[in-house]
């Protein structure tokens, strides 16, 4: 017997659903119109007027929203109301200094809290249940969004973040924890630190974990349910689109359902962003139809995946996408978090003395690791072991405040590092696909 | 007296003295001392060598990262309380020794001490080779 947050919302048939997006889409389009001049420019320079937009067909008729926007429109710019009504700022890595932020109103965190809600529900968690949140809280959409969630379900929420893992050990024993929420290499590895610490894994309370912010296979999750000897939930989400909670597995494990009722997705041809055929792989494309912070059209997500509006066993009729199966850009994700290569750069080319050669290696050994090869040079070269550990430690110390995730760097000789006649080569990602 | 030392960035890999020390007898340069230090991934190795000025050109042509460092050479008896004396006279005069390393400058044989990381099997092929290990009388 499924259980749903919001049966009517979840379970509504197909063509009551889409009349409604419809609607709502055209309510989105005079909203924008009337409120963002970045879309009112749109609109004029394309010819068309939110009336033009009457049903989910029109869409194709609206311009694309892509992370750039954001970044030419940092901090502000793209937001529709005024910051006195925005009451939280969440913020994500940013492919240059400045994060991607996304500015809620007080409708936009209580519509947040219900598609968390219906997110909690779906793989069959209750109030009855004791969640550890082990997502960051904080900036990032994680934490705060997970919990929010949870809460509204009525269960009990430990916000303990991430990090610290025999103490999220000790406390999942003392308090009794049934669900954890966190990434996927974070489950394996609280189950290997367990291991270490002698911890009889039978004897642990979980049952269910949701694990999301980064792409992981069906092998991974075999994996960690044999190993937790629990139920592992995929989850899907991206800060621009409220954060986590945009589509999640049901209790099926069949594909993610999206809250479609919140949401249109399309699925675009990563190279023209036309609508690919249904059920091809294509770039995923959102439209928020009831945020009103920050409300966006046709936001390109650069996740790759397939759609389908086929009904679910479980009795939802909102679409599901499969999990993610590859970017259309370069961002790699390290340990839950959003990496681009050109932060790397950026942060680099900052501190005085490194020359423009350096390789970034991304490797796993159940959790991520990030290492920063720079050259050193004859003017950064010292006889002195501190003056290069001070060198060392002044990249490091940089890399973590712009990526907000640890780098070791590692110095090297000159000419270390490949030479390349065109675009260089500077990501090296050795996880393989299996992951 | 003011001794010129050279510092080398290596890699801390296998090989990799090897190749530095190969370079340094093709071109007949002796080193007169010597020492390094390490970290996970790399070591400074410092040496005073014969011809200073001909091993910089040397090593700055094979691309090694190099630099040259004035050090000081004590001459000291080979007896208990002979650093002891020099370590107090700096000490004393607020003077900080950064590090240090030892060496026989003066006369005709040289021991080298190697920290390697598996003893037993250096041990063993070094004997192989012919190579004299030093007894352990201390």
């Amino acid at each position: 017997m499924t259980i749903y947050w919001n049966k009517i919302a979840e379970t509504m048939e197909r063509d009551k659903l889409e009349k409604l997006q419809g609607k709502k889409l055209n309510n989105l389009a005079q909203f924008v119109y009337n409120n963002v001049e970045f879309y009112h420019k749109k609109f004029d320079e394309l010819g068309i007027k939110p009336d033009d937009i009457k049903n989910v067909e029109d869409i194709t008729k609206l311009p694309l929203t892509y992370k750039t926007d954001l970044r030419d429109n940092y901090p502000f710019n793209l937001n529709a109301v005024p910051m006195e009504d925005i009451v939280r700022i969440h913020a994500s890595s940013g492919s240059t200094g400045k994060p991607t932020v996304v500015s809620y109103t007080q409708k936009d965190i209580d519509d947040w809290t219900e598609l968390m809600a219906r997110t909690v529900t779906a793989p069959g968690i209750t109030k009855k249940d004791i969640i550890q949140n082990a997502y960051g809280y904080g900036l990032f959409t994680g934490g705060l969004g997970f919990h929010y969630g949870a809460e509204k379900v009525g269960a009990t929420v430990i916000p303990i973040s991430g990090g610290n893992t025999e103490r999220q050990l000790m406390l999942m024993q003392d308090f009794g924890s049934t669900v954890i929420t966190c990434t996927p290499s974070y489950a394996l590895y609280i189950a290997e630190y367990a291991k270490k610490l002698e911890i009889d894994i039978e004897k642990l309370t979980i049952k269910k974990a949701i694990c999301g912010a980064e792409p992981w296979s069906e092998n991974l999750r075999k994996t960690i349910e044999e190993v937790l000897q629990i139920d592992a939930y995929d989850i899907y989400g991206l800060s621009e689109i409220y954060g986590p909670g945009v589509s999640v597995e049901c209790e099926e494990k069949n594909g993610m359902h999206i809250w479609e009722d919140f949401f249109i997705v399309e699925v675009l041809d990563k190279e023209t962003y036309e609508p690919v055929a249904e059920g091809e792989e294509g770039v995923l494309a959102f439209t928020t139809l009831e945020k009103t912070g920050i409300p966006l059209l046709r936001y390109i997500s650069y996740d790759m995946a397939t759609f389908t509006k086929e009904k679910c066993a479980c009795g939802r009729t909102c679409g599901r996408m499969s999990k993610v199966t590859g970017r259309a850009d370069d961002m790699l994700i390290v340990r839950g978090i959003n990496v681009f290569p050109s932060q790397i750069e950026h942060a680099l080319m900052q501190i005085p003395g490194v020359a423009g050669y350096y390789q970034i290696i991304i490797d796993r050994d159940i959790v991520d690791s990030l290492a920063v090869q720079v050259e050193l040079t004859p003017d950064t070269f010292s006889d002195e072991m501190k003056v290069l550990e001070k060198f060392k430690s002044t990249i490091e110390a940089k890399l973590y405040s712009t990526l907000q995730v640890k780098a070791n760097v590692e110095l090297v000789g000159p000419g270390t590092l490949p030479r390349s006649e065109g675009k260089a080569k500077h990501v090296i990602d050795k996880r393989t696909k299996n992951v | 007296m003011v001794l010129k030392q050279i510092s080398v960035f290596l890699p801390n890999q296998p090989g990799v003295l090897a190749k530095f020390t190969k370079i340094l007898m093709d071109k007949k340069i002796n080193m007169r001392a010597m020492t390094v230090a390490e970290t996970t991934d790399y070591g400074i190795l410092r040496i005073v060598v014969d011809r200073t000025e001909e091993a910089l050109g040397i090593l700055k042509e094979e691309n090694y990262l190099v630099s040259v460092t004035e050090v000081i050479g004590v001459d000291i008896p080979d007896k208990p309380g002979a650093l002891h004396e020099v370590a107090m006279i700096l000490g004393e005069s607020n003077v900080n020794i950064e590090y240090i390393y030892s060496s026989t400058l003066l006369t005709d044989e040289a021991i080298i001490v190697l920290r390697v990381d598996d003893n037993d099997k250096a041990e063993q092929i070094l004997k192989e080779k012919g190579i004299k290990l030093v007894e352990s009388k201390f």
